[in-house]
């Protein structure tokens, strides 16, 4: 057993320690690193897109390699703080316009082609027990989220079974989220005992 | 009836406490649970063993931050690892700020572990693995990626101009990376899967978490995706697979921590029968 001697592994463990005592009840402690983790994800996001777009994308390029075309995002990306200035609001538009043509243009295609192969992969290439579970399933779900027909008869009876699958993906979902949450309670605790108590290797 | 009042009124502090024992106890007194490798798991860790020729190249998408770093982190240092002993050169990529200080604690971890079991075989920064820029953008990079990376970074994170760079030889654009894994707990993996696997045919594998992982198997079964690695459990098994190739000694995060995730699972069942048996019979008497 070597209890670290480095004083980050000091700090994260403290501040973990302070987050998990909320369990018990509500407390300054949780505050303090609650509070500390939100400020700095801020300050660290703040700078990463300072250096990464200002410096990288925009000065850099202006100023060393006097590529001008820059300007262009440059005024479209400024006229979005136009917003702060309600004469000038309306000039904000400009650059929202393009970013939804731009994205919408870019995705439309894309998405269909996505999704296409997701319908495609529900046509069972040979006849067996799982591309049947799948048929079924895909079919009666639809049916359970088809609402221009009154769920009764054979609608009803097709819907039921829709609904059972989607109980089992609710289940299959449920219990893959109770693994993710033990699995970040395990990382710390993994954390807590080797890195910085050294019980474990 | 004493004891489902028991059930119905127990305070909850006292099932963390106990569920805290049910992981704690396990890393200091490990069973050794068995462990199964799942086809998803095992198809990605085959295509990068048998299909990627030497020098190839694999990106590894480091979307996560250290709220899921828990279940990505040991998938991201282990894949890496396995590509370095394969003789193959990694990419990193991040569409999130937080992002490049996963990839970069990942790629020092696996550089030092590396080095130090493989004397011989020594990797380098810049040569062998590398972490690109962070750029905003999301659907934008990946877009623009599609057309040129260098262009798209024009540094690796860590200032060097990414031209200049002896990793990035013969790397133009997705045409030149043989497989990429995008690790996320997000919906961050569908721009990848719908831009680079869609629009430009990129071979993807998927790494998410747990919660996650229900939703993305459909990906699997259109071929959209070769395979995954769901939670904790997916990356302990690659682990596992990684293991018997002997090549690596860097330490098994996600494999450790089964011991644990079993015995809190064996909790929660315990707890879910309890629980609705508390249920039903309160039903009964009330109903009564």
């Amino acid at each position: 057993m070597a209890i670290s001697t480095n004083i980050w592994i000091w700090i994260a463990a403290l501040l973990t320690l302070a987050i998990y005592s909320f369990l018990y009840k509500d407390n300054p402690f949780y505050k303090f690193a609650e509070y500390l983790l939100v400020g700095i994800s801020i300050g660290y996001g703040i700078s990463v897109y300072w250096h990464n777009t200002i410096i990288t994308k925009v000065f850099n390029p202006l100023v060393y390699d006097k590529n001008f075309l820059v300007l262009i995002p440059l005024i479209l990306g400024l006229l979005m703080f136009s917003r702060f200035f309600k004469n000038v609001a309306y000039l904000s538009r400009i650059p929202i316009a393009f970013v939804v043509g731009a994205g919408t243009g870019l995705s439309v295609p894309s998405s269909f082609e996505f999704l296409f192969k997701q319908i495609y992969a529900t046509m069972p290439l040979k006849l067996d027990v799982g591309s049947l579970i799948i048929v079924v399933g895909v079919i009666s779900t639809l049916v359970y989220f088809f609402f221009s027909l009154e769920h009764k008869g054979f609608v009803g009876k097709v819907s039921k079974v829709g609904i059972t699958f989607i109980m089992v993906a609710f289940g299959a979902a449920f219990g893959y989220t109770i693994m993710a949450r033990v699995s970040l309670f395990i990382g710390r605790i993994q954390f807590l005992l080797s890195d910085w108590l050294g019980i474990i290797k | 009836m004493k004891f489902i009042n028991f059930i119905n009124n127990l305070d909850k502090r006292w099932i963390y406490l106990v569920l805290a024992l049910c992981i704690i106890i396990p890393f200091i007194f490990p069973v050794g649970f068995p462990m199964k490798t799942t086809p998803p798991v095992k198809s990605i860790y085959d295509f990068i063993e048998d299909s990627i020729p030497e020098g190839g190249v694999v990106l590894i998408g480091a979307d996560y931050d250290p709220s899921t770093m828990a279940e990505l982190h040991p998938m991201a240092k282990v894949i890496a690892a396995h590509a370095l002993s394969n003789n193959l050169r990694v990419l990193f990529v991040t569409l999130y700020p937080q992002g490049a200080g996963m990839a970069q604690d990942a790629i020092d971890n696996v550089l030092r572990e590396w080095n130090k079991s493989n004397p011989d075989n020594p990797k380098k920064l810049g040569k062998d693995i590398t972490l690109l820029a962070y750029v905003p953008g999301v659907s934008a990079v990946v877009l623009k990626m599609g057309e040129d990376i260098t262009q798209t970074f024009n540094e690796d994170g860590y200032g060097n101009k990414l031209s200049e760079l002896e990793i990035m030889n013969g790397i133009k654009n997705y045409k030149d990376i043989n497989l990429m894994v995008e690790l996320a707990g997000s919906s961050v993996v569908l721009t990848w899967l719908i831009y680079a696997n869609g629009r430009y045919g990129l071979k993807m594998g998927i790494g998410t978490t747990a919660v996650s992982a229900a939703e993305y198997y459909s990906y699997l079964q259109s071929k959209q995706a070769i395979g995954m690695l769901g939670g904790l459990k997916g990356a302990a098994e690659y682990e596992h697979l990684l293991g018997k190739k002997n090549v690596y000694g860097g330490r098994k995060d996600a494999s450790i921590g089964m011991d644990a995730q079993s015995s809190a699972h064996i909790f929660f069942i315990i707890l879910i029968i309890l629980g609705n048996i508390a249920y039903f019979v309160k039903k009964k008497k009330e109903g009564k």
